[in-house]
């Protein structure tokens, strides 16, 4: 992909050719970065240097990109500023957006002696720029490459694979439906070679002795087994290289002057912190009051089968459970459980089916729990000092009734 | 427990901070650990989250400003807007950097991304790694939809050195915008235990009493209050405002400090009753200071809720009586409830199904003014004649909320209604 992509590129600036290419991939699997790659070598080739004009639409070195241009006019305004033709435009008014993007690209050529310089768009974030109105950005720009005045190359990377759908008809039309794909396709083996590499110091590193005791526990490490499971449950999870970086981040910092070489205990303590479930996190500092009501909201889950309910059928289970089976709770007021269940909507736990109206009485407002029953009975094992007996009333289920 | 040792940062700073944070050791050595040193890359996005008052914010500010680094702190419901939050952002960038005050104008990220270059490169801010903090980072989610994954890109898309933190109660899996973004590091700040809260509290204690005075006297507080709340601000709130009446069998000088029994028997009542009222905030906190020097009776209190019980006219009790039993009562009862020669309700297979849930957990049903009337006239003893006067008290009935108007204005049987008070407002009426 990298040699096809390059080759497109040289075309452009060494043979005067229009392209459009979209390079297609989901995240973290490395368009931004490809893309980096073939610039740097391009620029580094003779022929080329000093004479193409790049404009990064959100990209590395990023002015403007699907995210930061959410308006066709800005993305026009950018451009301008990009190709550095300010003074140029100053303030002329122009009808529509074609004339402008005309008149830039006939400034650009009168500003070179012999030929016009070929330009590169790069448009990151590449389905924004779709949802914008009528699309006009990407219809001229496509349009230009069709047309052959100025030679001008047109690349875009987007993580959606059914982007050419979004494209309407006459945009799509002129796009050279050339795409590259990226897939994250490597098996285990690969992704622990990808692991040593990473964490290998380069030759370069001014501590010859350090580098080499380095690189040596490096491959100690890719050998043991606990580390190899580690990486085994990551990949398992993931193939981004993301959150392999994440997890190498993470447990490289905790290196320091005392403990100067990685160790599997590291890693391990890495993905432990890595990969807690959130969610019971925050059951977990809850307090014994909220904790009944979310059993009592399991329970009518599993009566009722997941239909939604209110504060008034929540609190009537919670009555029926102090009153039969609770000798450690005390009957708190109707306003005290309240509180707690609003605190609990504050946290997202429990979330309204339908905005609250003035209207309707906050009581009888229609939820849902977002918490799964096996999350709940996880949580409760590690819970501290929680009271036997709701413990037990979670357990049971309508043995009572 | 683990010092914080950090070699980029001198010793007696780390001490000083140690003390302004008891019980949050392990996080903040984690974060340190992941800041390193000042010009050194960090991760581009972290994010926080845990309980209310578990400390997030208040570390936060305590490491930032205690190591001096570089840093930006924004509220996300303060600056609620993109524009708001862009511009107050680059503001406090002015200020961290030692420009003079210069007022920006920034509507877009466009301009953000540009502006922030600028400021960043001045002299001071060139080697060491910006912070900006979001505090209430869920409100992101409302503003515009790009201003987040712009957010977790910004190392990225400025080629700076610069880390965005968020701080958050509600967890990461809410915030991922539907085609994805950059994953943050997530950072959990995890509850304080009853052991940690303990210490906390205890240590604002006043200096007349002795430490152990004060602990003993937090032990009771969380006795009564842990269970259900484990808010620190909250506990802290209550443990301020009581601690007077707990002292009062010493000032008074029939227990000495060491009596617990006699202590826990005197204070015991009143925090119960501040569970209703305090808690709750029926009344506010210089109305029950005043309430504890007084001394009066704990009955004389007017909270919030009693303000609602607004004296109503005879009739107009009558019509809310009414309105809450034809809400509440199916429409077949009513033939056995009201006339006097009632006959047999035959139960047919359809109400043997939907017996199940009962009326008063889903909610008031609507129903027409007709019925209202009827109601009304079989409960009321003497005759009442369907005056104008009837009709306006229905009326501002509605306008006083007790009842609510349901579907359009003009429907063709009449206009009905929906009761929403509750049972109890209905027996404190009818007393």
């Amino acid at each position: 992909q990298r040699s096809h992509l390059l080759e497109l590129l040289k075309r452009t600036t060494v043979h005067g050719e229009s392209n459009s290419a979209l390079i297609i991939g989901p995240r973290g699997s490395g368009k931004s970065a490809l893309l980096n790659h073939v610039l740097k070598k391009l620029r580094e080739m003779n022929q080329v240097r000093g004479n193409l004009l790049e404009v990064h639409l959100n990209g590395k070195n990023p002015f403007l990109s699907g995210l930061l241009q959410t308006n066709d006019k800005v993305a026009l305004k950018e451009i301008t500023r990009q190709l550095q033709l300010e003074n140029v435009v100053g303030d002329k008014v122009f009808g529509s957006f074609a004339e402008n993007l005309a008149f830039l690209l006939e400034a650009l050529r009168r500003g070179n002696r012999t030929s016009s310089c070929p330009i590169l768009f790069v448009l990151d974030e590449f389905d924004l720029f779709v949802h914008h109105k009528n699309q006009t950005l990407l219809y001229n720009l496509f349009d230009i490459s069709q047309s052959a005045q100025t030679p001008v190359t047109v690349i875009g990377l987007t993580c959606r694979q059914d982007i050419l759908e979004l494209l309407e008809k006459r945009v799509k039309s002129r796009f050279s439906h050339r795409q590259i794909y990226l897939m994250n396709s490597f098996d285990f083996k690969e992704y622990i070679k990808i692991f040593k590499k990473q964490l290998s110091l380069p030759a370069e590193f001014p501590d010859e002795a350090f580098a080499q005791k380095w690189n040596n526990n490096v491959q100690h490490l890719s050998e043991d087994k606990s580390v190899q499971d580690v990486l085994q449950s990551l990949f398992q999870h993931s193939k981004e290289l993301r959150s392999l970086h994440l997890l190498l981040m993470l447990a490289v910092s905790a290196v320091s002057v005392q403990h100067p070489l990685l160790t599997a205990a590291d890693l391990q303590e890495a993905r432990r912190q890595h990969s807690s479930d959130s969610r019971a996190n925050i059951v977990h500092g809850l307090s014994v009051l909220e904790i009944c009501l979310i059993i009592a909201m399991k329970h009518l889950n599993e009566v009722y089968d997941g239909e939604p309910f209110n504060f008034q059928m929540v609190y009537n289970e919670f009555q029926k459970f102090i009153q039969r089976k609770a000798h450690s709770m005390y009957n708190f007021e109707k306003p005290v459980v309240m509180k707690a269940f609003e605190h609990l909507l504050q946290l997202e736990l429990v979330q309204p089916l339908e905005r609250p109206s003035a209207r309707a009485q906050r009581e009888f407002l229609l939820m849902k729990l977002l918490l799964d029953s096996s999350q709940i009975m996880e949580a409760l094992q590690v819970y501290p000092n929680c009271p036997t007996d709701v413990k037990q009333w979670a357990a049971s289920s309508l043995s009572w009734l | 427990m683990p010092n914080l040792e950090h070699p980029a940062y001198p010793a007696a700073d780390l001490l000083h901070l140690e003390s302004l944070v008891p019980c949050r050791e392990s996080q903040v050595s984690t974060l340190l650990s992941i800041f390193g040193e000042r010009q050194q890359f960090s991760f581009p996005s972290i994010f926080i989250y845990g309980h209310t008052s578990s400390g997030k914010t208040y570390v936060m500010q305590t490491l930032l400003t205690t190591l001096q680094l570089p840093h930006v702190f924004v509220n996300c419901v303060e600056y609620f807007t993109s524009r708001l939050l862009l511009e107050e952002i680059l503001i406090q960038l002015q200020s961290c950097s030692g420009t003079e005050q210069t007022s920006v104008h920034c509507d877009t990220l466009n301009d953000f991304v540009r502006l922030f270059k600028q400021a960043l490169a001045s002299q001071e801010l060139q080697d060491q790694t910006l912070y900006i903090v979001l505090d209430r980072a869920e409100q992101l989610r409302e503003m515009e939809a790009n201003i987040l994954p712009a957010f977790l890109r910004l190392q990225e898309l400025t080629d700076r050195n610069v880390t965005v933190v968020l701080l958050s109660e509600i967890v990461w899996e809410l915030f991922r915008p539907s085609s994805g973004c950059f994953e943050p590091f997530t950072m959990y700040f995890p509850d304080y235990s009853i052991g940690h809260l303990q210490k906390i509290l205890s240590q604002n204690h006043p200096p007349e009493y002795s430490a152990d005075f004060y602990s003993a006297y937090i032990n009771i507080l969380l006795g009564v209050f842990y269970m259900v709340c484990r808010d620190l601000k909250e506990l802290r709130h209550l443990a301020a405002l009581n601690f007077a009446k707990y002292c009062e069998p010493v000032v008074r000088g029939e227990a000495n400090e060491r009596d617990t029994r006699k202590l826990w028997k005197n204070i015991e009542p009143h925090l119960k009753k501040a569970m209703q009222t305090v808690y709750l905030r029926e009344i506010s906190s210089s109305q029950w200071e005043r309430l504890q020097h007084d001394g009066g009776e704990p009955g004389q209190l007017k909270g919030l809720s009693a303000h609602t019980h607004v004296e109503l006219p005879y009739y107009s009790k009558f019509l809310l009586i009414a309105a809450y039993l034809a809400s509440y009562n199916p429409v077949r009862t009513d033939k056995r409830f009201f006339l006097k020669h009632h006959g047999k309700i035959r139960k047919t297979n359809f109400m043997k199904k939907h017996e199940k849930t009962s009326n008063h957990l889903l909610g008031p049903k609507p129903f027409p003014l007709d019925r209202l009337l009827a109601i009304l006239y079989s409960i009321v003893d003497n005759r009442v004649a369907p005056t104008a006067n009837i009709f306006s008290q229905i009326t501002s009935l509605v306008t006083l909320q007790l009842l609510s108007m349901v579907g359009q204005n003009d429907q063709l049987d009449g206009p009905r209604y929906k009761c929403t008070v509750s049972l109890d407002f209905i027996r404190a009426i009818a007393r």
